[in-house]
């Protein structure tokens, strides 16, 4: 379970990393941004997946993912506005604009297993 | 405008800095493996798009670069997580019926195909939708 827990750990991070850095070295921001919502958790978690459960339990987590980027664009968008305003430190303002992507999660989750998507 | 790559970029960034986005990668990654194996993959799903790299990196560019380009970075994401979906879509289809390689090969292509041309429509001309993006 450690292990594991910590081969995911070192797989993610390298993943994110490297998509990080790949996005510093590109200009203008706006297209450095994408990389942003690159799908490097998702690289490293769905490869495990795929070793460890299948292919048909690895379909489920996509479906789900596809509503969770939904989520992740209402975050960006929460950002772009925290971004424009001076009165909140950025750091502060990204990190609290995590609940916009738990409460958007959570209500596309909730319509996914009403619907019978999920 | 065409998009142009810098590895001098890459200098700006300081070596804890990219140690931050590593230590943020890996543990969303580790939650995101504990999410689905307490609640099903239903739920972990969902933190596979996790917003894991943009918070540190939207710091950083506002340090590095000015607010102004956070603001830039932040745009780009949005048209980034519309890409996000379709890298599900492709993998919600093709991971029962081809290797495991090839499922997430071709969805992290449909993700960059996506993501590069809407970022073309959006930016890429001085177009009207730039104009309405970034007002």
């Amino acid at each position: 379970m450690l292990a594991e827990l910590g081969f995911r750990f070192l797989l993610g991070g390298a993943i994110v990393s490297l998509f990080a850095a790949f996005a510093e070295m590109w200009d203008p921001k706006t297209f450095a941004g994408l990389f942003g919502a690159a799908p490097s958790v998702a690289l490293a978690t769905l490869a495990l997946g795929f070793y460890q459960h299948g292919g048909s339990y690895v379909a489920i987590e996509a479906r789900a993912m596809v509503m969770g980027s939904i989520a992740l664009l209402a975050y960006s968008a929460a950002c772009v506005a925290i971004a424009k305003t001076r009165r909140l430190p950025l750091a502060v303002g990204a990190a609290a604009a995590w609940t916009v992507w738990l409460v958007a999660a959570l209500g596309l989750w909730r319509l996914g297993a009403m619907t019978g998507i999920l | 405008m065409t998009p142009q790559c810098k590895p001098a970029g890459l200098k700006k960034t300081k070596l804890w800095e990219y140690g931050v986005r590593f230590a943020f990668g890996g543990l969303v990654t580790a939650g995101a493996g504990l999410v689905a194996d307490g609640y099903g993959p239903e739920l972990g799903g969902f933190m596979l798009a996790f917003p894991a790299i943009l918070p540190a990196s939207l710091t950083l560019i506002k340090q590095h670069d000015g607010r102004a380009k956070a603001v830039d970075d932040a745009r780009g994401a949005r048209l980034g997580s519309l890409a996000l979906a379709i890298f599900g879509v492709t993998v919600g289809y093709s991971a029962t019926s081809w290797p495991p390689v090839a499922a997430l090969g071709l969805a992290t292509l449909a993700w960059i195909v996506v993501a590069v041309a809407l970022w073309a429509i959006a930016y890429g001309g001085g177009s009207a939708v730039a104009h309405r993006l970034n007002h």
